[in-house]
């Protein structure tokens, strides 16, 4: 029995010590809001903040984080109140929607570490990101609101 | 207007309907209709969900949409035209997918099934959903009238109110819903006119948005159900190949796993979740029986393309006599094009959950087209079509691939709740190399074309030779599909190619082989966009002349295409001088009746490198009901489309697909995507569709950016493969 500390939560699971995060949020946990896109750190799809840093759930071990502070898109804001999922919504910034919460928890991570990031380094945070929708320009966009709005 | 819904519109009945308190109505085909006529003829206070429309006591207005929401925006940009001719407010508007019943929600551009694709959605709905908002709103108009005495003439409605001013009455629909319910259904009710549209045109808020932006929205693969399994699936390693046998013993092992069985596609896992289902997979031993199976690899398949491509093919188009004006012609050119298969590679890998019932099989998955899935599964079950329950929900991305005529990967869920006997839900997860490796892919295409040209520069005689697998032969809906033997999606784009030459000839080979192939963003006009845009281009090149003018010239019976050239042209700087290394290119073309002009700026580094830096896009759609959607649709459709054209590829090497996930089949990322400027055509024409048409042009626009850049021709895909260094 592994104990982890999720959305501010402490939360038991029964698994083996090397499944990945991923599958302990979405199947045991019951945290869907992380996608399954790659299974290799690819896609970003997965991405949630462990001690808040931007990691990609789908290759993280759970025993690696025991203890640690991990949040998903379930626990980023209370009524979508983040800046990014306010600008996100005024954007419009989804389509099939499938990877934004990858994005936004990216996002969230630059935007902790560097309030008023330039377009270069918005492309060096979210290049894991991938969208097959290409939203990108309206995610750019969106970024850069919360910033300005803070 | 179309026939159909003119006997629509005469056969419009309704469906009286309690709910509690509400009001539903239906319309529907009487000729199409067996159960469906009795329900409404019966006419009691049944509640009947088929319907587009249920307005509760609350006041709040349920649009029920029969499309499959997959990015698009169907769930915002059907809804705008119930809320526009109900006059409801935007917020007092939720929606709900329609379950599958092709009685009620067949799409009217093909006749008898329900499904989404070829961009009809809003096409196809424009009328018949206005007709419903303006039919609801006729009969809430109507039940005021009644109850308060007043002429309905003098009745109005603004935002979800009903009023009536002289007399100082107002109400909310909620109030009015049971009367509502109770009067008759109104023919002949005028629509709006566009002037006074209120949410047409207006870009009202995405009603799928809020959910996407907190990891509550539901796709298939979030769908938890009592006692449900996860299953994975061991598929082979070649096209047609069988299970001879396997060693589960070390799966069985596993903590978690419950079950390993053969089922047709393959070896199955069933498991307590993804993870041990994926480590029960892996711990399998099969061995294959290839003796069947596709051995070819994809330079097989094209070296076989080129021969046939030297044999005359099935003529698909003929006007005048091409061979003789090309023997008279002053100049002739002639170039053949290369596509490679690509997979589609949605976000969410396929998936589908599946339930034996006491009534029959739910299923739970995105689906593209329910009644082909209904209609497979049946068969699969041994149940009848409508035994087969499906709940349509978001699907993480499709691009055509969720609606495949097959219905393989439903089909592989329905073998594995049959193979435990419907003991348990399974929810069934392909993996992203399974998304990758087990079909089905946009076929390869081998094309030829050959023009002539006469001593004033003009097209005088044009052939297009296109060799390619056929996406419907072989599947359920060959019948109704293939015109007069051959599949018009392998030539879709070429046979009704925009410029004009007294002289065409069109055909087609279509071989078979065992490569599972279907639609993908755009379908043909993928492939033959590329070739006419890019021959074009090489045929204004030959006769010195801007590749816009040269269109422009040669475009004299499309008006509307020549609308977007011009357009794109102006907003693009086109003509104005570049740096060395830097190039721009215009391509066009018209799908899914959506005219779309692309121009694209690139720079070449001089060790070959492309960066696509901006595009200019001129979209002509008919009536644009939401700009910020149209506008989301073509930079979506250009970085799905210049995915490809950089380096998507599908290869096959004895057979066995060589990509595997997002490493060696990689989609454009952030730092790639271009800069989109998007400009729509002001229309008063019907709407058209805007999912696909944004694909077509932008790989031959950017390789024709390419070519002013560097002076070199792309004339196979991926632009990758290519060479583009210079000195």
């Amino acid at each position: 029995m592994l104990t982890l500390l999720v959305n501010g939560e402490k939360r038991k699971v029964d698994v083996s010590p090397d499944t990945p995060l991923l599958w302990v949020l979405r199947d045991n946990l019951r945290l869907t809001g992380s996608k399954y896109g790659c299974g290799i750190a690819l896609c970003g799809a997965c991405t949630v903040h462990v001690n808040g840093e931007a990691v990609r759930s789908c290759v993280t071990p759970v025993s690696t984080i025991t203890g640690k502070k991990i949040t998903t898109i379930e626990g980023l804001s209370h009524n979508n109140n983040h800046p990014l999922q306010k600008a996100w919504a005024e954007v419009q910034a989804s389509q099939c929607g499938y990877c934004q919460s990858g994005q936004i928890m990216s996002a969230a991570a630059l935007l902790s570490k560097n309030p008023n990031p330039s377009d270069a380094d918005i492309d060096n945070a979210m290049t894991g990101n991938i969208c097959r929708c290409a939203t990108y320009q309206q995610i750019r966009a969106a970024i850069h609101l919360a910033a300005k709005q803070g | 207007m179309d026939t159909e819904l003119n006997i629509e519109r005469r056969n419009f009945l309704k469906i009286s309907a309690a709910l509690g308190a509400g009001l539903t109505l239906a319309f529907y085909l009487p000729a199409s209709l067996g159960a469906a006529t009795k329900l409404a003829t019966s006419n009691n206070n049944t509640f009947t969900p088929n319907a587009f429309i249920r307005i509760g006591s609350d006041s709040r207005v349920t649009v029920i949409v029969k499309h499959l929401e997959m990015g698009q925006g169907v769930f915002t940009g059907l809804p705008t035209l119930i809320a526009e001719e109900l006059d409801a407010d935007w917020t007092q508007i939720s929606v709900e997918a329609a379950p599958a019943n092709a009685k009620l929600y067949k799409n009217l551009a093909w006749g008898a099934p329900q499904g989404t694709g070829q961009s009809t959605s809003m096409a196809k709905s424009f009328d018949q959903l206005r007709q419903a908002g303006a039919t609801a709103r006729a009969m809430l108009v109507a039940s005021a009238a009644e109850q308060w005495g007043v002429l309905a003439e003098e009745i109005t409605i603004s935002k979800g109110i009903v009023e009536h001013h002289r007399s100082k009455r107002k109400a909310s629909f909620g109030e009015l819903v049971d009367n509502a319910s109770k009067m008759p259904v109104p023919e002949n009710i005028k629509l709006k006119d566009a002037k006074d549209f209120q949410y047409i045109g207006k870009s009202v808020v995405r009603k799928d948005t809020t959910e996407k932006l907190n990891g509550s929205a539901k796709y298939t693969i979030d769908m938890q159900k009592s006692g449900m399994l996860t299953a994975l699936v061991a598929h082979p390693p070649l096209f047609g190949a069988k299970v001879k046998s396997f060693d589960a013993s070390k799966t069985r092992s596993i903590k978690g796993v419950i079950d390993v069985m053969q089922i047709p596609t393959g070896v199955a896992v069933l498991a307590n979740g993804f993870w041990p289902a994926k480590l029960g997979r892996d711990a399998l031993k099969v061995e294959w029986d290839t003796s069947t199976a596709n051995a070819l690899g994809s330079d097989d398949i094209l070296q076989q393309y080129k021969i046939l491509a030297k044999t005359d093919g099935e003529a698909v188009r003929t006007e005048g006599d091409v061979g003789k004006a090309l023997s008279g012609a002053t100049q002739r050119l002639s170039a053949a094009f290369e596509f490679p298969y690509l997979a589609h590679a949605a976000m969410e890998p396929m998936d589908c959950v599946m339930a034996l019932t006491e009534t029959g099989c739910e299923m739970w998955h995105g689906e593209q087209m329910q009644t082909l899935a209904q209609i497979n599964v049946a068969k699969s079950l041994g149940l009848k079509l409508d035994q087969v329950k499906i709940n349509t929900l978001y699907a993480g991305g499709s691009f055509g691939r969720r609606g495949n005529p097959h219905s393989d990967y439903q089909l592989e869920a329905a073998y594995i709740v049959k193979a435990i006997a419907g003991r348990a839900p399974v929810k069934l997860v392909w993996t992203r190399e399974d998304d990758m490796r087990a079909g089905f892919y946009r076929p390869l295409n081998y094309h030829t074309l050959e023009a002539g040209l006469d001593d004033k520069g003009n097209i005088i005689a044009w052939h297009h030779r296109i060799v390619g697998q056929s996406i419907i032969a072989g599947t359920l809906i060959e019948g109704v599909m293939l015109e007069k033997g051959h599949d018009p999606m392998s030539t879709e784009g070429a046979n009704d190619m925009p410029y004009r030459s007294p002289n065409v000839l069109v055909d087609l080979h279509s071989p078979k082989n065992d490569v599972p192939v279907l639609w993908w963003r755009s379908v043909g006009h993928t492939h033959t966009a590329f070739s006419i845009e890019s021959f074009i281009d090489e045929l204004a090149a030959a006769v010195n002349k801007d590749p816009a003018e040269f269109r422009r010239e040669q475009l004299t019976a499309e008006p509307r295409l020549l609308n977007v050239l011009n357009l794109a042209v102006e907003k693009s700087g086109w003509g104005k001088p570049m740096t060395k290394g830097r190039g721009r290119g215009i391509a066009l073309h018209k799908s899914f009746n959506t005219y779309v002009a692309q121009v694209a700026e690139v720079t070449v580094t001089q060790d070959g490198k492309v960066k696509v830096d901006h595009i200019t896009c001129a979209v002509d759609c008919g009536i644009a009901v939401n700009p910020e959607i149209i506008a989301s649709q073509m930079q979506g459709g250009i970085g799905f489309g210049l995915s490809a054209a950089l380096r998507g590829e599908i290869t096959l090497k004895g057979g066995k697909v060589e990509q595997s996930n997002f490493h060696d089949y990689e989609p454009i990322r952030m730092n790639e995507m271009p800069h989109v400027d998007v400009h729509i055509v002001p229309s008063s024409e019907a709407p058209s569709g805007v999912g696909e048409p944004g694909v077509p042009p932008i790989a031959p626009a950017v390789c024709n950016a390419i070519f002013m850049a560097t002076g070199k021709r792309i004339r196979s895909l991926p632009i990758r493969l290519h060479d583009l260094s210079y000195t």
